[in-house]
């Protein structure tokens, strides 16, 4: 079967979702249900004091007996600060290590800062921890997280909830080619074309959040998005045919057509 | 007379006790104690073995946290 495998563990869907922006906590579930994800991120924050303790808690809703929860460093921009969510929540999980890792630079892009990344990894993947990073689409920096330990590499396809899909197919494209670890496609997918796309390529997985919650029917769009998944994963395994630009190729026989009314011989 | 009060800064605010307490008093006090929950303290995680052991000091900075959706 073709599976998905991260750290040991096989996965039979590619795609991975993010618990964000979405209308309430049912809308979430629905959603998550439709896109058949089984790997699902969350974030780690502050737990408000003194609020209702008969609040639905997002654990409750999305069990770690049914899914694979993915803690993610979201709103991180130094090592340390990811380091320590991290810690926070391997306790929260009780134990589980299978993180994902963002260090970002600024507000405005969340574009990956490398270098607090790579510090943040070496220090990560030491504490045992199994680490799915989010990282630019630079092809030497790949190589080098994979080669510090890091369990899968997590290219942006264009900025975080930007929508604009791949922006540099010809880099991911490198990635896949250089690496041993899975590369999953994380960020910037907008519609199912983008992430079918990224399976084109050879990526093992794409991971969304906003492509689904922002869009018009979310559930609708989840469920678009796992068939481009599975889509795009097919038309790779297939093996596509090769371009021709510049000659065309029929596809119905050239022997045998009938005479035109000009010409009478055979 | 004098009373030994106690100031803890959790979650970036400023909380006062009347006298130490435990991690699980505390928790207890803000019916947390069932929630899926992690504290960190002064930097250190406090593993939930030792919520009843480890009593809270004057200026013990804690961040108490919980899964959110997120991407």
């Amino acid at each position: 079967m073709d599976t998905l495998n991260i750290s040991d563990k096989a996965y039979s869907s590619r795609l991975l979702v993010g618990t964000g922006k979405y209308k309430d906590l049912t809308q979430t579930r629905e959603a998550i249900d439709a896109s058949g994800a089984q790997i699902i991120t969350i974030a780690v924050r502050r737990t408000n004091i003194g609020q209702s303790p008969d609040e639905p808690n997002l654990l409750d809703l999305l069990p770690p007996s049914q899914y694979t929860l993915l803690p993610n460093t979201a709103g991180c921009f130094t090592a340390d600060e990811a380091i320590r969510t991290l810690h926070l929540a391997r306790e929260l999980l009780d134990g589980h290590s299978l993180v994902k890792l963002e260090v970002l630079g600024d507000l405005k892009t969340l574009y990956p800062n490398i270098v607090e990344t790579i510090k943040a990894a070496k220090i990560l993947v030491k504490e045992g921890f199994h680490l799915m990073v989010y990282t630019s689409d630079d092809p030497i920096v790949a190589k080098q997280l994979e080669d510090i330990g890091c369990v899968a590499i997590m290219p942006l396809a264009s900025l975080i909830g930007s929508g604009m899909g791949i922006l540099n197919p010809w880099n991911l494209q490198i990635i896949i080619n250089n690496a041993k670890v899975p590369v999953i496609v994380d960020a910037g997918v907008g519609t199912a074309s983008d992430a079918t796309i990224s399976m084109e390529l050879g990526c093992d997985g794409v991971l969304m959040n906003t492509a689904i919650a922002a869009a018009k029917n979310p559930v609708l769009m989840a469920s678009a998005m796992r068939k481009a998944v599975r889509a795009g994963r097919e038309a790779f395994l297939a093996g596509r045919m090769t371009k021709q630009p510049y000659n065309a190729s029929p596809s119905s026989p050239i022997n045998n057509i009938i005479a035109s009314s000009k010409n009478k011989a055979a | 007379m004098l009373f030994k009060m106690i100031q803890l800064i959790i979650n970036g605010q400023l909380h006062h006790f009347d006298a130490t307490l435990s991690v699980a008093q505390l928790l207890e006090s803000m019916t947390l104690m069932n929630k899926r929950i992690a504290i960190e303290r002064n930097g250190q995680i406090v593993p939930r073995s030792e919520f009843g052991e480890q009593t809270l000091v004057d200026g013990d900075q804690l961040e108490i946290v919980i899964a959110v959706g997120g991407g």
